[in-house]
């Protein structure tokens, strides 16, 4: 990569933080219990809306798995959610009415809480329906494998996105809150992913799995993206560019190897396909503040109208995180 | 005559001193050096939290950091307070913060009481092994290391560089031969003083603070001068990654753990309360003794290593990519690839089912879908038969369907109407096995029931994109186990090439060819390649039909010889 080009990507981190910055006066702090965070914490960020539901299960996942502190946005919830996390004794909100779309889908708002507060912190950031799997995580909290990729001076952890569905109509098992949603999405795709490389970025670029079968076989390009680096050890110079998938300095996006090994990498189980999902296609698709003119959303629309089964004779079911690692959607890389 | 402890600790303060008290607890003297850079106030509380033990030291600190001459002044320092204040020591045992006794304290005693004159330490010439590195072995001792590794990566690289251009080196002292190994040994009293008190020691030490990781080569380079019996091998067991640093030990590996033969295992992870609880006990209180089998820790380790360096072949995923040529295997296994077969055969595919138990599929590359065995939509791992999610990426689509059939073989019809984009990559994957009928194409033109000037014009089409196809399945880049056969060589004798391809498919045994698939009826093909001839399209891949070869001259009943009986 030549000078000009690096110094462009340095421009452009430098207007994404800046615009970050400008973003923070949209934040209003609601409970603000970011002095409690002690040095080395990790941090979880997340944007949300209207998700009251799911978040006793998802605060608790990641309680349990070893995140000190949430650090959480609200985009004007209706649902009580607001009042709910305002109560958690471990979570600081802000709370904002502006334009989801125009904080570039929340990565400017999350820039901006990580420049602030996770300089120096492990920090996971991840939707109200990603739940992290990474190796061993049935037998070793997150801080091991933070431990471990400080001791091996990895500062960027990958975990691709892998769509959960239910086998059988979206809407036959309704969720409960407090459950766990891999108990009714437990199935998923196990190897139909196209990866290619973003030269300018450094990033892969991967698409697949039942939203490129179902609803995109016709435009494969509109599919939405499933690589995602949800845990960095953040630093105040860093910014996420397009959701969590790619990061500048690009440096951080290298999460794979090019020599032929394989490094350590986790999976998001995204427990998207609920049968909460149909109401929030419908809402998403009239606000029209999802990515793309929410082209996705739209594709749903179509399909979930007809024929809503995204299980397939071929689809796998969900045991544990050896079995995404024997299938090789994952890798304990050199961690033993 | 006891087994003194020294032990170097720079973090984890607090398991420190619950594996003090543990060696304390046996009668073992400790001496612990604490790292210059821990705060004054926590070494203070440290030091008080262990005051309650009478045979406890702690020496003068020193600054260690990785790769350079303080952990070394750090072990000089503490040995010789250890051989100073304990006269009964016998052996002294070099363990860091992170060490943890695997065995009851008591059996290393004895262990070590019965081979009195015994030094454990690991320690091989330079030349000898290939454990290092970044590539600096013998070079170690030759250059000159002022600059840190962890904190001016630039300036050691560029000084290093600069040595070799200048072509500096350095003499080892006194003809010593370097050796090196696990910096964690066990070394006699006799040994260890004669190394500390020995009048030359100040010119050792001067030469080996300039040497790179001068603990991994210090004790294992001067032992070999003065030691009666060494022991090549350290009693610590410790495992590295291919980066150099040292695998840790986690609350699941107990069960490993306790079947190891070693006495002291590092590094454990400070947070592993479970590993802490089980061995940090008393000898009555251990667990039962388990067969020892430490080659099984060999074992998870070196695979962590091998996928780390080498992954698993032809797997592409989010954390493994490799660039082209890297791949280790471009698919995960071997496959087969049939052109024109399935046109020169009216039953090809459910005959080669049969006759290898492979996966037939048909044209994977069809233009308008994907001909999956069985006409399924969906095949494993959720391949989709969407020709455009297959175009969007066709290599991504072959690696998969590949690598989600492991333990299958894979078989696919493929041709000139298909989509071309993955001809380079089957003909660069020494996994596949590519057998061509070169111009069997022009049997469905000849069996349709088409006008004959489009006939023609597909005909040279197709007769175009074979020709491009076949010319990079014979370009020097190819790597898969390519056959080409003109359609003229292949119907002389069909059988002999089919049990070539099938021997080496290989699932059904060595034997002979029963049945074999019936070929279209041919009657009239050289008559039709003649037409398109006529009319300026010259069919010459499938080799030389002559007009008249496949009319057979009519045969005539012999009569009867007629006898006289």
């Amino acid at each position: 990569m030549g000078v000009w080009q690096s110094y462009r990507l340095r421009l452009q981190r430098k207007r994404w933080l800046l615009r970050a910055w400008r973003k923070r006066r949209e934040l209003r702090p609601v409970t603000d219990r970011t002095g409690k965070i002690k040095p080395g914490d990790i941090l979880l960020f997340s944007t949300m809306r209207n998700e009251q539901i799911r978040l006793p299960y998802f605060l608790q996942y990641y309680r349990d798995m070893g995140v000190n502190h949430f650090l959480l946005v609200d985009n004007d919830s209706t649902d009580g959610s607001y009042d709910y996390l305002a109560d958690q004794p471990d979570v600081s909100l802000w709370h904002t009415r502006h334009s989801y779309k125009r904080a570039r889908f929340g990565v400017d708002w999350l820039n901006w809480l990580q420049t602030r507060h996770a300089h120096g912190h492990w920090s996971l950031v991840v939707d109200p329906d990603e739940f992290l799997i990474y190796p061993f995580c049935d037998t070793r909290p997150l801080r091991a494998l933070t431990d471990w990729l400080d001791a091996s001076s990895i500062k960027s952890f990958s975990a691709m996105l892998l769509d959960m569905y239910p086998k059988g109509p979206l809407d036959a098992q309704p969720y409960q809150a407090g459950q766990d949603p891999m108990e009714i999405a437990n199935w998923f795709d196990a190897g139909n992913y196209s990866i290619s490389r973003n030269k300018r970025f450094g990033n892969l670029w991967i698409q697949g799995g039942p939203r490129s079968r179902v609803f995109f076989p016709d435009k494969p390009e509109k599919a939405p993206a499933l690589n995602k680096i949800p845990l960095v050890k953040w630093d105040r110079r860093y910014a996420y560019v397009s959701s969590t998938h790619m990061l500048l300095p690009r440096g951080l996006n290298l999460v794979y190897d090019e020599w032929g090994g394989e490094k350590a990498s986790g999976v998001l189980l995204h427990a998207k396909f609920l049968d909460t999902f149909s109401v929030k296609a419908a809402e998403e698709l009239s606000r029209k503040q999802h990515y793309a003119a929410s082209v996705e959303y739209k594709a749903y629309a179509e399909n979930l109208k007809s024929n809503p089964d995204l299980w397939c004779k071929w689809s796998e079911k969900y045991i544990n995180w050896r079995q995404l690692e024997i299938l090789g959607l994952m890798s304990k890389g050199n961690w033993a | 005559m006891t087994v003194g402890i020294v032990m170097l600790v720079h973090t984890a303060l607090g398991r420190a001193e619950q594996v003090a008290r543990h060696w304390s607890a046996s009668g073992c003297p400790v001496v612990i050096h604490v790292d210059r850079s821990v705060p004054k106030k926590t070494y203070t509380a440290f030091v008080e939290s262990l005051s309650d033990l009478p045979r406890v030291r702690f020496s003068k600190r020193h600054r260690c950091e990785w790769g350079t001459w303080g952990i070394v002044a750090a072990s000089q320092a503490a040995s010789e307070l250890m051989l100073a204040e304990f006269a009964d020591v016998r052996h002294v045992y070099l363990a860091s913060g992170s060490c943890l006794p695997l065995r009851p304290v008591q059996e290393l005693i004895d262990y070590l009481a019965a081979r009195p004159r015994t030094d454990f330490i690991e320690s091989a010439t330079t030349a000898d092994v290939p454990w290092t590195v970044g590539g600096l072995d013998q070079e170690r001792f030759t250059l000159r290391f002022p600059f840190s590794w962890k904190r001016h990566r630039f300036l050691f690289d560029s000084f290093v560089k600069l040595q070799r251009r200048l072509g500096l080196k350095r003499k080892m002292p006194n003809g010593l031969v370097p050796h090196m190994g696990s910096q964690w040994w066990c070394l006699t009293r006799q040994t260890l003083s004669a190394i500390l008190q020995d009048p030359e020691r100040a010119t050792y030490d001067r030469f080996f603070k300039r040497v790179w990781i001068p603990d991994e080569s210090y004790f294992q380079s001067l032992a070999r001068l003065y030691s009666s019996q060494i022991e090549s091998r350290s009693l610590t067991l410790s495992k590295f990654d291919f980066q150099g640093k040292p695998h840790i030990f986690y609350d699941d590996h107990l069960q490993l753990l306790r079947r190891s033969d070693c006495f002291v295992a590092r590094k454990i992870w400070p947070h592993a309360n479970r590993l802490y609880e089980v061995f940090l006990t008393d000898a009555a209180g251990a667990m039962k003794r388990t067969e020892p089998n430490p080659g099984k820790i060999d074992r998870i380790f070196a695979k962590a290593v091998d996928r780390r360096t080498r992954g698993r072949a032809g797997l592409y995923m989010q954390s493994r990519f490799p660039n082209e040529g890297w791949e280790n295997g471009v698919t995960s296994g071997p496959y087969s690839v049939f052109e024109g077969f399935s046109d020169l055969f009216e039953d090809f595919e459910s005959w080669l089912t049969k006759a290898t138990g492979a996966r037939v599929h048909g044209h994977l590359f069809a233009p308008d879908r994907v001909e999956f065995a069985g006409g399924y939509s969906v095949m494993n791992g959720g391949l989709s038969d969407s020709a455009k999610l297959r175009d969007y990426n066709p290599r991504s689509f072959l690696c998969n369907l590949i690598w989600n059939t492991r333990g299958e073989r894979q078989c696919f019809q493929f041709g000139p109407a298909d989509t071309q984009a993955i001809s380079w990559q089957i003909a660069k994957d020494p996994n596949a096995q590519i057998s061509v009928i070169s111009g069997a194409w022009a049997v469905p033109l000849f069996r349709s029931n088409r006008n004959f000037a489009d006939i023609r014009k597909d005909a040279a089409l197709l007769q175009k994109v074979e020709s491009d196809h076949l010319d990079i399945l014979r370009s020097p880049y190819v790597k898969a186990r390519v056959r080409i056969w003109t359609m003229a060589e292949f119907i002389e004798a069909p059988m002999e090439p089919l049990q070539t391809i099938l021997d080496e498919i290989g699932n059904r045994g060595l034997r002979r060819l029963s049945e074999v698939p019936k070929m279209a009826d041919l009657e009239g093909f050289g008559q039709f390649l003649q037409n398109l001839k006529n009319q300026g399209m010259h069919p010459y891949l499938m080799g030389d039909f002559p007009v008249a070869r496949d009319i057979q001259p009519p045969t005539q009943s012999s009569r009867k010889p007629y006898l006289v009986r």
